[in-house]
């Protein structure tokens, strides 16, 4: 590969980003305004920007594929880098909230692209607050998959407003799934992981997946060992906290 | 400070106008003062047992009829929500509320009132009876939806009742669909109508016997009126007050809020849409072609003298007349603290009528000067105080609506000073 067109901040031998160039503060307030671009409405994303060898233009937009799989608050990104070999054929798109952590996945996408051609065209990153924004990126019933993985665990009591799965976020989430699509989340702080799993539980539109089904899944392996939060904890020898449920049509409520 | 939270100095609450479903009364609110005039009755009426009051603390921001006129709903700033009963003007229960109240709505049945505070929470209490068969409100509210930490400017229910429309200041409109127990929330959305560029004001639903269903319009800070299917969240028609109205000489105000849409009134069972705008003397009318699902003008209404710029808008089902408030809770800079608030009607609202949309005289209204006196407050209201009232609400709506746009530096310094930044090391 082409060394020389790589700067400084990415690898020499992989011409990866190095992480910590991108380093950034460790949260963000997802309450505050923030000043980026945000589509109007799912017809104004543009996909040729994110995803240019499957659509050259913007101008055959209105066609057939759509994103399936959102990886929300995406961190480093590692989760859709191996999503995206194990479903070539599907759309995905990481959305984080940390512009710097977004610039850094923008840059691993763009040198796997390079250093693998023909591959990781399906997947892509948003800088955006998915707690406001999931319904400016996608329809009614367009995803299949939602991924929560490794969330901000906000442990006061009045921050729990700030948690990304909350009862009233559900609500979206159910929105933009598709009937049977699936939610995954996990976690290593476990308050948090009861916390999403009795919201999961108590909202209509969700049933929990058996116990089969999720051993059957190879999505499930990839929750730890993918993402660079699963890897660290998994370093430590840490304990971690899942809770994966299928959108359901409400009973006639 | 959070957000929604802007600077209680310069806060200005906009005066209001709500008219009974068959127009036997009418109801003015501005600051915390509600004043209600009985049409049928022609007199003033009295609330409750306290004369004169409203039960209110500080400024009311939303008030509605019950879609089936037999109830009245008050809310604000004081954090309370007083329900009352039509008939008998007698509050018959008041929910306290954690936050400030932006919005509210009564179901069509009856049963429900939802209301919304300045977090995006929209709750939800219900209007029970008695043994004795007297109404009364379970003080408890419960959640029934959220925008993520907006303000919600507005919430309509569908004429059909299947529907709970939300429009907050982030430019989002839900529409959920109303649960046959509501006290479990409204968790199933049908829909989102995206499309406006700015913080959405207001909504409303024109219908027909025809097209019973009907279509949502609301108002934006995008100096846009839009007319939408709510049921897919499809954008049908967008009228564009800024492009369109072109013989509109807005009163020398400059700055961005010019053709901001601040309020709108759809005529019931008709096709007529009221307009009011940031800085025009006057309303557009607009007329929705529910069939073909377009927007279109029929002239611009001006009022002529003074600087007339409505706060609100209001109108009884099956009425000719349209009805309109300006004026604000408070004027800062100007000696008096009282509230200034001024009422006028438009007749010819209806499609069906032969009659020029115009502004009546004074005698002409309903009421005539016994109805002005009560819920103006006054019969005589200066010009300047009136000009200066329009400015301190478009001041108040552009501090309250439009985001802060913060330096890099602003924003590291707000970083750094905050409260719980500091607690937390
Ligand atoms: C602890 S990290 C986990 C990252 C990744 N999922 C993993 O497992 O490695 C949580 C991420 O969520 C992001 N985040 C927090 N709130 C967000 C929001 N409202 N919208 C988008 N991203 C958010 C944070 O910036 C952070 O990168």
């Amino acid at each position: 590969m082409q060394e020389k067109v790589v700067g400084s901040t990415h690898s020499k031998t992989t011409g990866l980003p190095r992480k910590r160039f991108y380093r950034a503060r460790a949260h963000s307030n997802p309450l505050s305004d923030s000043h980026f671009p945000v589509p109007l409405c799912p017809g104004q994303f543009d996909y040729s920007l994110h995803y240019p060898q499957l659509f050259p233009s913007s101008s055959n937009n209105g066609c057939v594929k759509k994103i399936q799989f959102a990886d929300i608050g995406c961190g480093f990104g590692g989760l859709l880098v191996s999503l995206s070999t194990l479903f070539p054929e599907t759309l995905m798109i990481g959305m984080e909230i940390r512009d710097k952590v977004t610039e850094y996945v923008k840059e691993r996408i763009s040198a796997l692209r390079t250093t693998n051609p023909g591959q990781y065209q399906n997947i892509s990153v948003v800088r955006t607050n998915s707690m406001k924004y999931i319904p400016n990126y996608f329809e009614k019933g367009q995803l299949t998959k939602m991924f929560f993985l490794f969330p901000d665990p906000h442990f006061k009591e009045k921050n729990h407003r700030r948690r990304v799965i909350s009862p009233h976020l559900l609500d979206e989430y159910a929105y933009t799934l598709a009937v049977g699509g699936i939610i995954y989340t996990i976690t290593d702080v476990e308050e948090l992981g009861e916390w999403m799993e009795s919201c999961l539980d108590e909202h209509p539109m969700f049933e929990a997946v058996s116990e089969e089904e999720v051993k059957a899944d190879p999505v499930v392996n990839l929750l730890t060992s993918a993402t660079e939060e699963g890897q660290k904890v998994a370093r430590n020898g840490g304990k971690t906290f899942r809770a994966i449920y299928r959108r359901i049509s409400p009973s006639s409520s | 400070m959070e957000e929604g939270e802007g600077n209680r100095e310069v806060e200005v609450a906009p005066a209001l106008v709500a008219v009974h479903p068959s127009h036997s009364s009418v109801v003015v609110a501005v600051a915390s003062d509600l004043r209600v005039y009985d049409l049928s009755g022609d007199r003033p009426v009295t609330l409750g047992d306290e004369p004169g009051r409203s039960n209110h603390s500080d400024s009311i921001r939303a008030i509605r009829y019950a879609p089936d006129g037999e109830l009245f709903v008050s809310a604000g700033d004081d954090k309370r929500v007083n329900v009352w009963s039509v008939d008998s003007w007698r509050c018959i229960g008041t929910v306290c509320c954690e936050k400030r109240v932006s919005s509210v709505a009564i179901s069509p049945n009856g049963l429900y009132v939802c209301f919304a505070d300045k977090f995006g929470v929209v709750w939800v209490v219900s209007v029970e009876k008695d043994d004795a068969d007297q109404q009364f409100v379970k003080d408890k509210p419960t959640p029934m939806l959220a925008h993520y930490c907006s303000i919600i400017t507005s919430l309509a229910f569908s004429p059909d009742g299947r529907f709970l429309v939300s429009a907050d200041r982030d430019s989002k409109i839900r529409v959920s669909v109303v649960p046959k127990e509501p006290l479990k929330g409204a968790h199933e959305i049908q829909s989102f109508c995206l499309g406006h560029s700015e913080f959405v004001s207001c909504l409303d639903f024109v219908y027909t016997s025809e097209y019973s269903k009907g279509l949502l319009v609301s108002g934006s800070g995008d100096s846009t009126v839009r007319l939408w299917d709510c049921e897919t969240g499809s954008l049908l028609d967008i009228f564009d007050v800024g492009s369109k109205v072109d013989d509109f000489a807005p009163n020398g105000v400059e700055g961005e809020m010019h053709y901001v849409v601040t309020d709108l009134c759809a005529s019931p069972n008709d096709t007529r849409i009221a307009v009011a705008v940031q800085s025009l003397n006057g309303i557009v009318l607009l007329n929705c072609d529910l069939p073909g699902k377009t927007l279109s003008i029929i002239m611009v209404v001006r009022i002529a003298g003074e600087a007339f710029i409505p706060t609100s808008l209001g109108t009884g089902s099956g009425q000719n007349l349209m009805w309109m408030v300006a004026g604000v809770s408070k004027l800062t800079g100007l000696d008096s603290t009282l509230p200034i608030v001024l009422v006028k009607t438009m007749t010819g609202f209806r499609s069906n009528t032969d009659q020029e949309p115009t502004v009546q005289p004074s005698n002409e209204i309903p009421g005539s000067l016994k109805l002005l006196e009560h819920l103006q407050g006054s019969l005589q209201v200066e010009g300047p105080a009136i000009s200066a009232a329009a400015n301190a609400w478009r001041l108040a709506m552009c501090n309250l609506m439009v985001k802060k746009q913060y330096s890099a530096e602003t924003r590291e310094f707000r970083k750094r000073t905050r409260n719980d930044k500091k607690a937390a090391q």
